[in-house]
């Protein structure tokens, strides 16, 4: 079989930072911004960005039911960041009336770590990705999971202790990425530092089910 | 005192090798910072001087509001100084709107930025549509956790604010005019310009950066990424979706408005059809079919027949 197409919803958000880490990988990946072209891809990345924005947009487009539909069918998913609220099957701090695609059965907070003054980085265990090595993570007022459903594998978590020496905030242990089936979530933007194993491990997920189809 | 010009954070190496220093979380890195306004590209950031003002455009799927007393229209017909707005009024849109929210400080009020931070704005703008606080220092922006965005009105500029720490650059236009013409001028002139040193050799891009009053380093920068190591949004004087559209097609990675919003006949739905235009902006059907029926415009302002001493583009230096 061809080589499955990866989209990336382009209604607004990081989607050039997507393409190129996509690009870097070998796999030359699409915008998706209209009904049509989501029907031509194989697998989707939800950009970081405004989760808001990205709902309302995918409203007035017409793109929501058709998200909900193929996420549904068994369509592969990573959302980064925002890609990880849309992604969720529910929400705590949304906006009024905010809703997502859905589809990873896990309560999802949004600006769960503060404000922009609270963005941070932080080097994280994810033993799920090639080599075992710890992922600098970039969090941008960035969600956490805040429980999950039987069928979510949690592969990231906030470390206990954020600071040597300092008790462990609120913030600490908190899960940070997680995968259901062919969807996977990060809070953080793997895409803006570089390492390039989130977007492998997601490769990895999209062949499985390509193959799993046969 | 200036930190170092910082290499383009998408290309720094992910993991250093000193793992037990890097798992202390860092707040406030030019990362973190320029990485904000990242996650704001193909967005629209919109002037909102209520709590009301802001709900409104956070339904109509602005990406950010921007806090401030007076919308530059307003600024210019009420005169005076325009300073940073009452930290009690920023609380309330703050509170309102689950966006992020930035907020304008006066070029060179490091205090006035410093408050903003402390109230926990996500952005702060150093804003030529307030009056200067200093007439040859900007803000040192390194030295603050909160990221900074600026304006512009040619490449030389923008690359002066990204050596003082800005993490987001702005084309200046002509705030509160409804006029569009100096957006063009500016999003060009650093188009432009960016092309230009593209096409240089290594020994003339020591006499551009001259010419440009710009550091060496960042000038070299620009010339092998081919644009700014930051987001280049377009700002002053959009009124329509096509002029958000046009500065979208210009080159602008994101449009703020100010007046042309909340100075229109139909606020609502005027800043929902600039936030499609701005999505699809290379669609002339999506842009005309949300360019109907919106009611009147903002009226607009001749730029030409604005006094010296009224062109908010000339403040900065």
């Amino acid at each position: 079989m061809a080589q499955p197409v990866i989209g990336v919803l382009a209604l607004q958000g990081d989607v050039r930072e997507h393409l190129e880490m996509l690009a870097g990988l070998g796999v030359t990946a699409t915008a998706v911004r209209s009904e049509q072209q989501l029907g031509g891809v194989d697998a989707l990345v939800i950009p970081g960005g405004e989760s808001t924005t990205m709902w309302r947009l995918a409203g007035t487009f017409g793109l929501l039911d058709p998200l909900r539909e193929r996420v549904r069918a068994g369509m592969p998913a990573y959302g980064s960041c925002a890609g990880m609220i849309l992604l969720a099957d529910r929400l705590h701090d949304a906006a009024a009336g905010q809703q997502t695609i859905g589809g990873i059965d896990v309560t999802v907070r949004r600006n769960a770590f503060g404000r922009q003054v609270d963005s941070f980085e932080a080097d994280l265990d994810f033993p799920a990705l090639a080599d075992g090595a710890p992922i600098h993570a970039v969090f941008i007022r960035a969600p956490w999971v805040e429980d999950v459903g039987a069928g979510v594998e949690v592969l990231a978590r906030v470390p206990a202790a954020p600071a040597a020496g300092e008790e462990g905030g609120p913030a600490a242990g908190r899960i940070v990425a997680v995968r259901q089936g062919s969807l996977l979530a990060t809070s953080f933007h793997p895409e803006l530092s570089g390492d390039p194993r989130v977007h492998a491990l997601f490769l990895d997920i999209v062949t499985e089910s390509v193959e799993g189809k046969g | 005192m200036t930190s170092p010009v910082t290499p383009n954070p998408a290309a720094a190496t992910p993991a250093s090798p000193s793992a037990a220093v890097e798992n202390t979380p860092r707040v406030g890195t030019a990362r973190v910072k320029r990485g904000m306004a990242e996650m704001l590209k193909g967005g629209v950031i919109m002037d909102v001087v209520t709590a009301d003002q802001a709900r409104i455009a956070e339904n109509a799927g602005a990406v950010a509001v921007m806090a401030l007393e007076r919308v530059p229209a307003d600024i210019r017909a009420h005169g005076g100084i325009a300073r940073m707005s009452d930290p009690d009024m920023v609380d309330s849109i703050v509170s309102a709107v689950s966006i992020p929210v930035m907020a304008k400080a006066r070029i060179g009020h490091f205090v006035e930025a410093r408050v903003l931070e402390a109230i926990g704005v996500d952005y702060v703008d150093e804003s030529e549509v307030l009056t200067p606080a200093d007439e040859a220092h900007h803000i040192d922006k390194w030295a603050f956790t909160v990221p900074f965005v600026c304006g512009a009105t040619d490449l030389g500029e923008a690359l002066r604010r990204l050596s003082e720490g800005a993490a987001m650059i702005r084309s200046k236009g002509e705030a509160g005019t409804g006029n569009v013409v100096e957006a063009t001028r500016h999003m060009r002139a650093i188009r432009s310009s960016i092309r230009a040193l593209t096409r240089m050799e290594e020994q003339e891009l020591y006499a551009a950066a001259k010419e440009l009053r710009a550091p060496i380093e960042l000038v070299r920068e620009v010339a092998s990424l081919g644009k700014l190591p930051v987001v280049l949004f377009t700002a002053g004087g959009i009124a329509t979706p096509a002029d958000a559209a046009m500065m979208m097609q210009l080159g602008a990675e994101g449009v703020f408005v100010g007046s042309g919003i909340f100075k229109s006949g139909d606020p609502a739905k005027r800043a929902a059809a600039i936030v499609a235009a701005v999505t699809h902006h290379d669609s002339p059907d999506v842009v005309a079919k949300v360019s109907r029926g919106l009611g009147e415009a903002m009226v607009g302002l001749n730029v030409a027949d604005l006094p010296a001493d009224q062109r908010y583009a000339t403040r900065g230096w």
